[in-house]
């Protein structure tokens, strides 16, 4: 069964939470809702699982509209930011819980909590109670809660976000798994960039209510739609250069000029801006169009095989990613270079023109 | 790191440990003294032993006292707990109306206590009182003055009027403390609202709830101006229970040893119930 929104928008008095959207999600898809904080990607899963109810436009389920369905009639799971379980249950009841109001038999539950707790590695721990285990065996409950009665509709909230490192990792790792022979559709909201290539599937960038675009995921960050999209699909973020294109030069900032060669001579003369992502700008030239620029070093981090150097350039602020430890002193003036040749062009509206 | 010891720092504490003694082991210990001893007045006392424990614990007085206290007690927390839990689930949880009900909530609570009771004696006063009136208009034959049951029932009507409020308030703010998410699971789990209630908001009331508890209960057995105000412990001895009881014999008889020995078993019950009631719900709590 697919998932479809259909113009669906939400609104409160004079603020808008989700422009009107239109998304399909097909079965047994992994989609991912990319955004930052306050973006609405909680709003939108309110609104897909009927947990909210559009101020405008439809959502169909299976081909049926369910617009106005309370969520207790949809076969919906959800697994939140938060850890989310009964308090005073033991871990084997709260993942019955959700079979218990379903009236399966009592062998049935038996089997599918055992199971649900096997792949969950939370066979152990059946009759604690959820104050008495980490965090991470806490989200994994409420991860067992979510899958044990196959829905069909599986949302995720930041299910990792306050995990730490360690069991994040973990916990990513097997969530592809869990999903592997499932056909429900599962949407995964996360503020991180990484996390949706990790996972592959179909990402929507969403940002200030507004899905900006939508596609797999691969696609989404190879090729943005536009600004927007691929400020929200990058990190750290995306370099962003205002140029003027005047014949065969583009001028960037006050003092900065480089050739518009190759495929940008084809752009008409006017203003545009471009993208470049952190990992195309490098101490060194490399790539097929190294463009010298002169910056203002803000701050340096070095991990042990890689350097990420924030700088400011003609007033925009970008940040280099780049292998090798280069030691930048900071409140020095540096010549980095930006590989021309993988920037991504936008209109003055932030459109991508393809070039 | 090693801890260094300097004996220096004991006087630290010092300020602390003269400010307990004067305010609560000095006056303690006059108490204490007064217990085992006996005096024919002239400042002269003679050691009394356990004799004015014996004779308290013994005295049919006492007991009645401390069986109408247990009657009291008991019955305004099985009233206001459940109600003012269930106050505390009706109440909005946001919204305008959210600080207008706290507001009126908190206004028994900041009513000087003994104007409680003269508010209540007048309003159930059955010839002038609107409570009386009332109730005598209705065909009931109500006097407070005169009949144990009617002083009863306005005894604990008033409480429960006066500290309701605390258990609301507290309860409250065990509720508002609860994520929204959780609401939401148990609406996607497809939850009855009393499985809501059972699972979810009762057990994230529990601590407040346990706080609430133990204050009712410990203030209750201190109760006594509102109750002297409103009965004064009539009609006959029907309502007096053990401050009341105490008062009438340390100063209306003015017998310091069996008073004194009194008010030491007074206080050791509250202590050792505390105690037990707070031991019974922090083991509940790790379960």
């Amino acid at each position: 069964m697919s998932l479809e929104l259909r113009g669906v928008g939400l609104r409160a008095g004079a603020d808008t939470h989700i422009h009107p959207t239109d998304l399909v999600c097909e079965p047994g898809s992994f989609n991912i809702l990319l955004g930052t904080t306050l973006a609405g990607k909680t709003t939108m899963m309110k609104l897909m699982a009927g947990l909210e109810r559009p101020t405008a436009g439809t959502v169909w389920f299976g081909g049926r509209d369910v617009t106005g369905v309370s969520v207790r009639r949809r076969n919906v799971s959800m697994v939140y930011q938060q850890f989310i379980n009964y308090p005073n249950m033991s871990v084997y009841e709260n993942i019955a819980s959700p079979l218990r109001v379903t009236k399966v038999d009592e062998a049935e539950i038996k089997r599918r909590v055992g199971t649900m707790a096997e792949l969950l590695k939370l066979s152990p721990m059946l009759s604690r109670r959820p104050s008495e285990l980490s965090g991470g065996q806490q989200q994994r409950t409420a991860m067992a809660r979510a899958l044990v009665k196959d829905a069909d509709l599986v949302l995720l909230d930041e299910p990792l976000a306050n995990l730490d490192f360690k069991l994040r990792e973990e916990l990513r790792d097997e969530l592809p798994r869990l999903f592997a022979d499932r056909d429900c559709i599962v949407v995964y909201a996360t503020t991180e960039p990484v996390e949706a290539l990790l996972f592959g599937g179909h990402t929507a960038c969403l940002h200030e209510g507004r899905v900006t675009q939508f596609g797999p995921t691969a696609e989404v960050y190879r090729n943005p739609s536009d600004l927007v999209s691929a400020q929200v699909f990058s990190e750290p973020p995306i370099n962003v250069a205002p140029v003027v294109k005047a014949g065969e030069t583009f001028r960037f900032g006050q003092d900065t000029a480089f050739p518009a060669s190759g495929p940008f001579a084809a752009l008409a003369d006017g203003a545009y801006t471009l993208g470049i992502r952190p990992h195309h700008v490098a101490p060194t030239p490399s790539g097929d169009n190294p463009v010298p620029v002169d910056g203002h070093v803000l701050v340096t981090e070095l991990s042990g095989s890689e350097s990420v150097i924030h700088f400011t350039v003609q007033g925009e602020t970008w940040v280099s990613q780049s292998h090798g430890i280069h030691p930048f002193e900071v409140g020095t003036d540096q010549r980095l270079y930006a590989d021309m040749s993988k920037a991504l062009v936008f209109d003055g509206d932030g459109r991508r023109i393809e070039i | 790191m090693n801890k260094t010891h300097d004996n220096r720092a004991w006087l630290f504490v010092l300020p602390v440990v003269a400010l307990v003694a004067f305010n609560a082991i000095i006056p303690l210990m006059t108490v204490v003294n007064y217990s085992v001893q006996e005096t024919f007045g002239d400042n002269v006392f003679f050691w009394a032993g356990v004799m004015w424990f014996e004779q308290v614990l013994q005295s049919e007085r006492f007991q009645d006292a401390l069986l109408r206290q247990l009657t009291f007690t008991f019955t305004i927390l099985l009233i206001e707990v459940p109600l003012g839990v269930a106050i505390a689930l009706t109440m909005p949880k946001k919204g305008p109306w959210v600080p207008v009900c706290l507001v009126l909530m908190a206004l028994p609570l900041l009513i000087p206590w003994n104007v409680v009771g003269a508010m209540w004696n007048i309003f159930a006063l059955p010839d002038i009182g609107l409570l009386g009136r009332s109730l005598n208009a209705l065909g009931f034959d109500y006097n407070f003055t005169r009949q144990p049951g009617d002083a009863w029932f306005t005894l604990i009507l008033m409480d429960v009027w006066h500290w309701t409020s605390l258990v609301v308030l507290l309860a409250y703010a065990g509720l508002v403390s609860i994520p929204d998410a959780y609401y939401q699971a148990a609406k996607i789990d497809g939850a009855k609202p009393f499985a809501v209630f059972r699972y979810i908001q009762l057990p994230k009331m529990k601590r407040v709830l346990t706080i609430a508890v133990l204050l009712r209960f410990m203030d209750s057995f201190m109760i006594y101006t509102e109750l002297s105000v409103l009965t004064g412990g009539g009609p006959g001895n029907s309502t007096t229970l053990l401050s009341i009881d105490l008062v009438k014999i340390a100063l209306g008889q003015f017998d310091l040893g069996p008073a004194a020995a009194m008010s030491l078993i007074y206080f050791l019950i509250i202590l050792l119930l505390s105690w037990v009631f707070y031991t019974l719900m922090m083991r509940n709590e790790q379960q």
